[in-house]
């Protein structure tokens, strides 16, 4: 007789997931769903108590994260997701607020959010999944696409240089600043779960295949091809000066993390303002009560 | 006994292959069987290498497999290789 002392367990992602939508709409060997796998076991390693969570995408193939996860999340306009995100975690700064979008939305569309959140030390997670295109939209150019690709409103090979995410949030100020590709799944995870740890604000940039629109019509095969592009020509160099990492078409992928220090994020910086210039006339966030005013001490709405 | 086993959501696959590719002990291959959407899902070739890393999961995008280590069990008795779990969707 066999005496089972664990029964049969679930996909441990399957908790994170309204199985009710699933399947997805994500094409066959798109890499969207492995991120979603990747940030479940983020959650489930750093033991993060879901209550506090809230999940904010923009709009794209990306952007429909929000409407996979089982979690407090919001699909909002495109473009917008970092000031949303960023109105949560005001509002409500026990929040862990993580940005979950396409390149095209947070590095195009929505790039001056993206730069001032960074510069600002906004408490944000953002996680970029980078095909290098616009997807859902029909494969333009978008301004990560590398030297000589074709798309959609590019017939002919894209000409314009293009951006080097991990570079310029660095510049603007991130905090944690790392690269994984969706090959890299437990490299991914792992990188996820470091950046629940940081004060400030995180990015992390997933390169991701998009065989439907950015492959095809490259010729670049399908999404394993891609996956196996990724294993051949990736190459982990923890701290590489960020300025060195920019992407070439089928080139080499430096992943890793490149940034990871500390500054005051912005909640830190407003209240050592307002302490300096209202002095005991400044009250800080209460954990319990939530922001209260310092005359009278209420919280209610009516006296703000 | 092996360490490990997959359940595969039929249903759900979309037979990319990354589970196949990118499990390390080459335990699974595509089926010529057909799913409902037309599709050839993943099946267990070499049960007795799975380790139950559950890596196969970690890569796919479509949330159709997953590993997982064998339950532990007192006596031995024969277990089923793979399981087909067919009513999530
Ligand atoms: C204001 C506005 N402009 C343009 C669009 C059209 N649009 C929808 S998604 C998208 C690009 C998405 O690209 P990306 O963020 O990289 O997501 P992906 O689909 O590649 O995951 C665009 C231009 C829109 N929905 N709203
Ligand atoms: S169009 Fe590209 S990014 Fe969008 S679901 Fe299909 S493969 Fe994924
Ligand atoms: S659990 Fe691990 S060893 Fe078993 S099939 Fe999946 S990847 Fe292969
Ligand atoms: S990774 Fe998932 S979708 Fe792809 S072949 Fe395997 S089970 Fe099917
Ligand atoms: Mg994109």
């Amino acid at each position: 007789m066999t005496t089972l002392v664990n029964p049969t367990p679930i996909n441990p992602v399957e908790p994170f997931l309204r199985s009710d939508r699933m399947p997805h709409i994500w094409c066959p060997g798109c890499g969207i769903g492995t991120t979603v796998n990747c940030f479940a076991q983020a959650l489930i390693e750093s033991k993060i108590d879901l209550k506090t969570l809230a999940l904010v995408s923009g709009i794209g193939c990306t952007g429909r994260v929000a409407g996979y996860v089982k979690l407090d999340s919001f699909h909002t306009t495109h473009g917008r997701a970092i000031p949303f995100a960023t109105g949560l975690k005001l509002a409500n700064p026990k929040l862990n607020v993580v940005v979950y979008s396409g390149d095209g939305d947070l590095s195009a569309i929505g790039c001056n959010h993206l730069i001032h959140a960074a510069r600002r030390n906004i408490d944000l997670k953002v996680i970029c999944v980078n095909n290098l295109i616009y997807a859902m939209t029909g494969g333009q150019t978008a301004p990560t696409t590398p030297g000589h690709a074709i798309t959609s409103t590019s017939p002919y090979g894209t000409f314009e240089p293009a951006f080097n995410l991990p570079h310029l949030v660095e510049a603007a100020g991130a905090v944690y600043v790392a690269r994984w590709t969706t090959y890299h799944v437990r490299q991914l995870a792992r990188s996820i779960g470091e950046a629940f740890k940081k004060k400030g604000f995180s990015f992390i940039e997933v390169i991701s295949p998009c065989p439907t629109l950015y492959q095809r019509r490259n010729k670049l095969g399908d999404g394993l091809d891609t996956m196996k592009y990724y294993k051949e020509k990736s190459k982990t160099k923890h701290g590489a000066p960020t300025s060195e990492i920019g992407l070439t078409m089928q080139g080499e992928i430096i992943v890793g993390k490149f940034v990871d220090r500390d500054r005051p994020d912005y909640s830190a910086l407003l209240k050592a303002q307002m302490h300096e210039s209202l002095g005991e006339r400044y009250v800080d966030y209460d954990e319990e009560q939530g922001y209260v005013c310092a005359d009278g001490g209420c919280a209610e709405d009516s006296c703000h | 006994m092996a360490k490990g086993r997959v359940a595969i959501v039929v249903e759900r696959c979309k037979a990319c292959g990354f589970c196949v590719e990118f499990c390390p002990t080459k335990v699974l291959a595509l089926s010529s069987a057909f799913n409902s959407k037309g599709y050839h899902p993943p099946h267990v070739v070499a049960p007795e290498k799975c380790s139950g890393c559950d890596l196969c999961g970690m890569y796919c995008p479509d949330f159709a497999i997953y590993g997982y280590k064998n339950p532990v069990t007192k006596n031995e008795a024969p277990q089923p290789e793979a399981e087909e779990v067919r009513n999530e969707g």
